[in-house]
């Protein structure tokens, strides 16, 4: 960032459920220092004020999912110099992306009682599918202190840190015992990139995957070891579809035991 | 019953409850108490209180990738085996700020962690110990020192536990760790059926027993702990050959074994978060919004973590097979070169909280038997 | 030939927490090539400031607040400690914020750390050193052990090489090095149009050499592939594997043997290297994502 200029913050927001946006608004007490360090342009959750483009740094959560958005984030692309897609709708498509596997239209038909109301894409897609990200801020949703250090990053000047270990690292550091081995619970967290201070095994459950795949995880054997753990192979498909569930690696492993 | 300071190298008897009176000489003394307690279906090491807070009556079954957690009813406080945690959690904390940096006008100023707890371990078994020398290795013994190690080590109180009870997982007979503690504490304890029996291993451990009840160790005490440490030794769940080891493993790094070993491996880091012996850390700064302070944690790191082997360029270990392979030549073979001795002690741990269940001793066997 | 120069002698070392660096000013950026500066580095107290000595081959931890920390090897003449190079190639977060700070910006610093070439072992010898890019920053200051102390060595051969011309580092004191009867031979990977120079990657240039086995000792730094092919060459003309010494890269963290990034077989290269002979790395040289 040029000094003497505040960067100037944009927040888009396309199909999701507005968690990862409350991650931002919730803070609290960084909002303020947030505030001062970068000129909030475009915010609709947070502000009615509405600045015009060009922005530094653009933020978008949610996945594409009509025709519409498709031209709303090129527009947003060529507005930003510096775009960041956040949570899991905007990496992988979100929870939303189940419908990739099946016929949208009998979901349409099954869930609206005017059909032909609705106009939307066969697939939820995530950002990157249509337009060049620069960074990618994993979570379902986002953490407020990842959201932090790449706001604090892009201050400073560096690239934003970001884990590429699995969620096994927070437990050990806060010391939590392995649900999986003490307690024969599948967990998702040898597989996860950690980022949530692993949150669910700390309240004795699996992990969810939140955070989508490890850079090089191995979701095979974990998936085999929670069929020795009872899980039917249909289960071990659902647990990796789920919130990431259309990233590659998740997404691979999900369709291998499905069809098993 | 006497009540005076036993010297080091004598053998006493102490009822079952005085241990408490020992607590609280420690606690009087400033000594933080840490030791075995029950939390989340497992024996933990934690900061404990009182004489109830250790698993009276508690017991565990370990096998490759599986621990539980079962009640023995039998009223003994010791009767378990290793758990997930070591005590390296509190020499060698898991996250420790190094420094702190203030930025000021131009200028920086750094200021050093100078904190320095003060521990009592209760209940330090065997291998363990031999885990704590080896890292003093580390940390004491070369060129340089870790000062925040070394004032944890140099204050800690070490209440040592014969083991007799090895588990699925445990191989200290092939590592000569165990099961009976060698040196190295201040007071080493044997639980008998009526009673403890204790070692003094030092002055400052006698001191603790100022105020203890206890009576010299008569022949009966001490036949039936020598007669626990055999049994024990002859319970050992697994074994490891370690003739020769190094070499063998060193000339093996393109064995096909560790292709296999790779399928199943998780890269998930457990093995060497539990190992009581593994060291390898990153250090991250953690500064505020604008830069002006930063501290500088250190953090426990693994070799199996992808960042661990980056360079600018790309990533020198970029698969499970080159990550599982550093593992284990590390830990079996050139941790020789480096410390004067291998780096396992054979207390399991790795074997029962891999969540898939790899056992190391099974992979050296493997790659023992197929030399290629 | 036998001993490796492993000292460490530092004034830095001895303070009581390794890990807590000691401040110092950026006195004089001077440019290289494309994306590689020099930085003097003047410490604070002037207590460090004269007792401050380091080694051939040795190298600092550069740490900025916030940013991270960086090993980067010292650059300057050991026989003027005093002033302190660091020759910096941007290439990840801590180098990339270092190019953008100024004269007059403060940093920390702590060191030397590891290995050093060893320039002693070496009298009487002849020597040659080959650098590849930025590989010939470390070497630097062995070159000027090497011009200061010129009469104990025999024939003396620099081989500096880059992918082009404009990445060649140091060129303005090649002649001056030529001057001290020191043989510069230059190459470049791919000429440009106004090159007139040596064509060709590094360890190609050593047809032009007939060094003598029996008394050559060679130190390279560079891209691992250019020095696993400087280490062919310079077997096939017979110089002993002891008598080659390599400057390894690792991901090193804490310089002083904790933090076990830079593990390469038994060695952490913080400690027992960068430099090492080739007998020494030999059984782990060529093996795959070690």
């Amino acid at each position: 960032m040029s000094p003497g200029h505040k960067p100037r913050l944009a927040v888009f927001k396309f199909a999701s459920c507005d968690g990862c946006q409350l991650s931002l608004l919730d803070c609290e007490d960084e909002l303020l220092a947030i505030a001062g360090a970068v000129e909030i342009a475009y915010f609709a959750e947070a502000s009615r004020r509405m600045l015009e483009g060009p922005y530094d740094v653009t933020l978008v959560e949610g996945s594409v999912t009509t025709d519409e958005e498709i031209e709303k984030i090129k527009e947003a692309r060529r507005e930003s110099r510096f775009l960041v897609s956040i949570g899991a709708c905007a990496i992988s498509g979100g929870i939303q992306a189940l419908r990739n596997w099946t016929d949208v239209n009998e979901y349409i038909h099954t869930v609206y009682a005017t059909p032909k109301y609705i106009d939307t894409l066969a697939k939820s897609h995530p950002i990157s599918d249509y337009v060049p990200v620069d960074f990618e801020l994993r979570g379902c949703p986002i953490s407020k202190s990842q959201l932090l250090e790449l706001v604090t990053s892009l201050l400073i000047g560096r690239k934003p840190r970001v884990p590429e270990y699995s969620v096994c690292m927070e437990c050990k550091w806060r010391g939590t015992v392995c649900v999986m081995v003490a307690q024969g619970i599948p967990c998702l967290g040898p597989a996860t990139q950690a980022g949530c201070n692993a949150l669910c095994p700390a309240y004795n459950r699996g992990c969810y995957g939140c955070f989508g795949p490890v850079e090089t995880p191995n979701p095979l054997s974990l998936g085999e070891h929670f069929v020795e753990l009872g899980q039917s192979r249909a289960e071990v498909s659902r647990a990796f579809r789920s919130f990431n569930g259309y990233l590659p690696a998740f997404r691979e492993a999900s369709e291998q035991f499905e069809d098993s | 019953m006497t009540n005076s300071i036993p010297m080091p190298g004598k053998h006493i008897v102490i009822a079952k409850d005085a241990l408490q009176t020992l607590f609280s000489t420690l606690q009087a003394a400033n000594y933080t108490l840490v030791g075995p307690t029950v939390r989340e279906e497992a024996i933990v090491y934690e900061e404990i209180g009182q004489m109830d807070d250790l698993p009276v009556g508690w017991t565990d079954e370990q096998g490759p990738g599986t621990y539980r957690l079962e009640e023995a009813g039998d009223g003994r406080y010791f009767n378990y085996v290793v758990g997930p945690h070591s005590w390296k959690k509190f020499l060698y904390p898991p996250k420790l700020t190094l420094f702190s940096a203030q930025q000021n006008g131009d200028g920086v100023e750094f200021t050093a962690n100078k904190e320095s707890p003060q521990y009592a371990f209760i209940g330090v078994r065997g291998c363990e110990l031999a885990a704590i020398a080896i890292q003093d290795r580390i940390f004491l013994e070369g060129q340089v020192t870790d000062p925040h190690y070394k004032k944890r080590r140099e204050r800690a109180f070490i209440l040592a536990v014969n083991c007799t009870q090895p588990g699925e997982t445990c191989f200290c007979v092939s590592m000569q760790t165990g099961p009976k503690v060698k040196n190295g504490f201040d007071l080493s304890l044997t639980e008998l059926d009526e009673s403890f029996l204790l070692e003094i291993g030092s002055e400052l451990g006698g001191e603790m027993l100022a105020d203890c009840d206890w009576r010299p160790a008569g022949s009966y005490e001490l036949n039936q702990s020598r007669q626990l440490m055999l049994d024990a030794e002859m319970r050992m769940g697994r074994s490891l050959d370690t003739a020769d080891l190094p070499e063998i493993l060193l000339d093996n790094l393109d064995h096909p074994r560790w292709d296999e070993v790779a399928e199943r491996c998780l890269s998930c880091m457990n093995c060497t978060l539990v190992c009581p012996t593994c060291f390898c850390s990153d250090v991250q700064d953690v500064s505020d919004l604008t830069g002006g302070k930063t501290e500088r944690v250190r953090v426990w790191d693994s070799c199996f973590n992808p960042d661990f082997s980056h360079v600018h360029g790309g990533n020198l270990r970029p698969n499970i097979r080159a990550r599982y392979r550093q593992w284990l030549t590390h830990k079996l073979a050139s941790w020789e070169a480096q410390f004067g001795t291998l780096g396992c002690v054979g207390c399991g741990r790795c074997i029962t909280w891999c969540p898939v269940g790899i056992d190391l001793t099974e992979e050296a066997a493997a790659i023992r038997g197929g030399q290629s | 030939m036998t001993v490796l120069m492993q000292q460490t002698t530092t004034a830095l070392n001895g303070q009581a927490d390794a890990m807590v660096p000691e401040t110092a000013v950026i006195t004089r950026i001077q440019y290289e090539a494309p994306d590689i500066a020099t930085y003097t580095l003047s410490f604070t107290d002037d207590h460090i400031r004269e007792q401050y000595q380091f080694l051939p081959g040795q190298f600092n931890m550069l740490y900025l607040p916030g940013i991270g920390e960086v090993a980067i090897s010292i650059s300057s003449d050991p026989g003027q400690p005093g002033t302190l190079l660091h020759t910096i190639r941007e290439a990840g977060n801590v180098t990339g914020a270092l190019a953008k700070l100024k004269k007059g910006a403060t940093i920390g610093v702590r060191g030397p750390y590891g290995s050093a070439w060893p320039v002693e072992s070496a009298e009487g010898k002849d020597l040659i050193i080959v650098g590849g890019g930025i590989g010939l920053a470390p070497l630097r200051p062995a070159i000027y052990h090497v011009i200061r102390h010129r009469e104990k060595y025999g024939k003396v051969t620099i081989l500096s090489g880059a992918r082009e011309p404009g990445d060649l580092l140091y060129p303005d004191e090649y002649d001056a090095w030529r001057e001290h009867g020191i043989e510069v031979i230059v190459t470049v990977d791919r000429a440009d149009k106004n090159w007139r120079g040596n064509v060709g990657v590094v360890p190609m240039m050593f047809y032009k050499m007939r060094p003598d086995g029996r008394k050559t000792v060679i130190f390279t730094c560079g891209p691992e592939i250019m020095m696993r092919f400087v280490v062919y060459e310079a077997l096939a003309r017979r110089i002993p594997k002891e008598r080659i010494f390599v400057s390894l890269e690792r991901n090193m963290k804490c310089a002083v043997g904790f933090c076990g990034h830079c593990q390469y077989g038994p060695f952490f290269l913080c400690k027992e290297g960068p430099v090492l002979s080739y007998d020494r790395v030999e059984p782990f040289f060529s093996v795959e994502e070690f």
